[in-house]
């Protein structure tokens, strides 16, 4: 068994809420990330999804330290990247580069494409000698599928598309062993998202890269990653690999998810039944006790209010965990499953 | 980037092939021929076609000869050869404006007294464009407690009305007996300046914090890079746009607030000729020598209109939500 080459162990991340402009008064916390964990294999891809607000960004910024967690460690190679002094930290970001979602926000507009993609070099100096960087930039514009004579171009000329694909460049450049892609795809029309996910692949291909892959498009996240995890108000409620979480997920979260994917098929739209979550999102300032989920579960017993449920594993087969008290592995294409939230006989009589 | 040996046959056989960046291959590139558009070159291109712009331009243009040549404009007269015995005659067409109550021709000294109102203007500006765009951007990027302490300063600042403040500075610190243009010039730019950076700090610090969370400056700093790489190259350079036109109008405020200042005997002293002056000096002859009072204000007022006209034809330009 290979060791993971970034380990999460039970990350938190609150932001403190407070009143008051000059005595600052905090009257409670945004549990935005609340006791995540994961390990990331060496070459593999980390599906992250879940629905907004659910903490995943805070989680990509956590792993990018952008943010230094409130309590938990994060492992990279075995290093505990909170105890990196400053000029560490500055030499591990090598090693660990972001996608930013917004390629339209995330390219610098006064700079040009040349500058943006050669940023990194700039910053890290002892990479490259100063006469091989024009080169550089250019062939990393030829391998993310750009014409290189386009240096001197500013991102304003190009399409949304193109300019995910600089920002592309740009984590690409440093040789990074993981990149963190923050809904890479989301802000693109479906033909262009089509071309960059499989840029995505082909370079994890080509330089044996780990991806963190944070979406909430279940389609996007399924075609390219290895394992799937599912978050839900700050925690992951349910982790797997593609097959299992796809398939047969367990988690009634997950299942709720699964049923809105847009299936393109008539025959099989027709035969699905869509579970319809009621209600909205509890606050992440005042989550539910016990399972954070039970507010808007059609399983929901009195347990689900006194108890968290852990992360245990599902199945037999392995690499499938959830954190529900009623786990139920359901084919959601499956007829006689109850229907919707709505299912009254499953509620508890109150 | 599949097949190397494609690659080695599509890049010239006298080149040798040199080990590329990644591994990729690529044919050496062309240097880049098209013309590059930065969004400072759009603001250029757009600001061409428009007339307000070309006419303030032109207006400056003249102004800022006026300031560094006036000689073009006064055939060779000397504003300070007087002759009291042409006191307040009325304009001719010997002396187009006329002459003052000294016997100076008005027209000369009109011409030379843009000098120190143009100096005023121009240091004035760049001293709290200087001054309060670095408090603002100090504030803004940094945030938290240096914010406030920033923030209210400028705000005990900004409460203080520029002139009631110039005033203050000028009677405290009472002219001396130097004749010097320069000296003169710096003390009132000092006086105007040192009030005047507020509203320069205030832009700057709101634009600097729209910049500070932008998505590029998250990359910038995933990328590891200090802040004085991302303030130099992220966010001053996008959020100075709203300083630059907010420079442009004030300067026209200066000059008036110079004016002001010297008509109140306070500013610019005789002998330096500024329009303020020769309009303190016109003040009680208006009924009999009106002429002493109008050309010098019509000269301040066309400048302060022309610099606030560039100023709002650079705002429409660089504004890209008003387009």
């Amino acid at each position: 068994m290979p060791e993971p080459i970034l380990r999460v162990e039970n990350v938190v991340k609150h932001y403190p809420l407070t009143r008051g402009i000059i005595f600052k008064k905090e009257i409670g916390q945004v549990r935005a990330v609340d006791g995540v964990s994961f390990d990331l294999m060496p070459g593999e891809t980390l599906g992250i999804v879940g629905e907004s607000g659910c903490g995943k960004s805070t989680l990509a910024r956590l792993v990018m330290k952008l943010e230094d967690p409130t309590s938990g460690q994060i492992w990279f190679e075995g290093e505990d990247m909170a105890h990196l002094g400053p000029k560490a930290m500055r030499a591990k970001r090598r090693d660990i580069q972001i996608v930013l979602q917004d390629p339209y926000t995330s390219l610098n507009p006064r700079m040009t494409v040349g500058d943006i993609v050669g940023e990194p070099f700039d910053i890290h100096p002892s990479v490259l000698p100063k006469g091989d960087r024009k080169r550089a930039v250019q062939d990393l514009l030829e391998v993310v599928g750009l014409n290189p004579e386009h240096i001197n171009r500013y991102p304003h000329q190009f399409s949304g598309g193109q300019r995910q694909r600089i920002g592309i460049a740009r984590g690409l450049a440093l040789k990074p062993k993981i990149i963190v892609c923050d809904e890479p795809v989301s802000a693109l029309d479906v033909s262009v998202q089509a071309q960059v996910i499989n840029l995505f692949e082909s370079l994890q291909n080509e330089f044996n890269l780990t991806y963190i892959f944070i979406a909430h498009d279940l389609s996007v996240v399924r075609h390219i990653s290895d394992r799937v995890g599912v978050m839900y108000l700050g925690k992951i409620v349910e982790v797997g690999d593609e097959a299992s979480i796809y398939e047969h997920p367990s988690h009634p979260y997950t299942q709720a998810l699964l049923s809105a994917v847009p299936v393109p098929d008539p025959v099989g739209r027709d035969e699905r039944k869509r579970i319809v979550l009621q209600g909205d999102v509890p606050s992440p300032a005042n989550p539910p006790s016990g399972c954070r989920f039970r507010t808007r579960c059609w399983k929901v017993q009195d347990i689900c209010a006194e108890q968290e449920p852990p992360l245990v594993q599902i199945g037999t087969a392995g690499g499938q965990y959830a954190a529900c008290h009623f786990p139920q592995e359901r084919d959601i294409l499956d007829n006689d499953v109850p229907t919707a939230a709505l299912d009254l006989s499953e509620m508890p009589q109150e | 980037m599949s097949d190397p040996n494609a690659s080695m046959a599509a890049a010239a056989p006298e080149t040798v092939e040199k080990e590329t960046y990644l591994g990729s291959d690529l044919p050496p590139a062309p240097g880049d021929k098209e013309k590059s558009r930065s969004l400072w070159s759009d603001a250029w291109r757009e600001l061409k076609s428009n007339k307000v712009f070309i006419i303030s331009l032109v207006l400056i243009v003249v102004f800022l000869i006026m300031t560094f040549f006036p000689q073009v404009f006064t055939f060779g007269k000397d504003p300070m050869a007087c002759d009291l015995t042409k006191s307040r005659q009325a304009p001719s067409s010997e002396a187009w404006f006329g002459y003052d109550n000294n016997g100076c021709d008005v027209y000369t000294r009109t011409i030379y007294g843009a000098k120190a109102s143009i100096l005023v203007g121009v240091f004035a500006t760049l001293f709290t464009m200087l001054l309060g765009g670095f408090i603002g951007v100090i504030a803004g990027f940094f945030g938290g407690w240096v914010d406030s302490i920033l923030s209210r300063l400028t705000d005990i600042f900004f409460a203080i009305p520029l002139l009631l403040g110039g005033i203050l500075v000028l009677t405290s610190f009472p002219a001396s007996d130097s004749t010097n243009l320069y000296s003169e010039v710096a003390k009132v730019v000092l006086a105007l300046g040192i009030l005047g950076w507020t509203s320069m700090t205030r832009i700057m610090r709101s634009s600097v914090i729209q910049v500070r969370n932008a998505d590029f400056v998250v990359a910038a700093r995933a990328l590891g890079a200090k802040n004085s790489r991302i303030i130099n190259k992220h966010v001053v350079p996008n959020s100075l746009a709203p300083l630059i036109v907010l420079a442009t109008i004030s300067l026209g405020g200066y000059i008036g607030a110079e004016a002001t200042l010297s008509f109140l005997g306070l500013g610019l002293q005789p002998p330096v000729i500024s329009w303020g002056t020769m309009i303190n000096d016109a003040q009680p002859y208006i009924r009999v020598a009106p002429f002493m009072l109008f050309f010098p204000a019509f000269f301040l007022s066309i400048a302060v209109l022309s610099f606030i006209m560039l100023g709002d034809a650079v705002r429409e330009a660089l504004d890209p939500k008003l387009r």
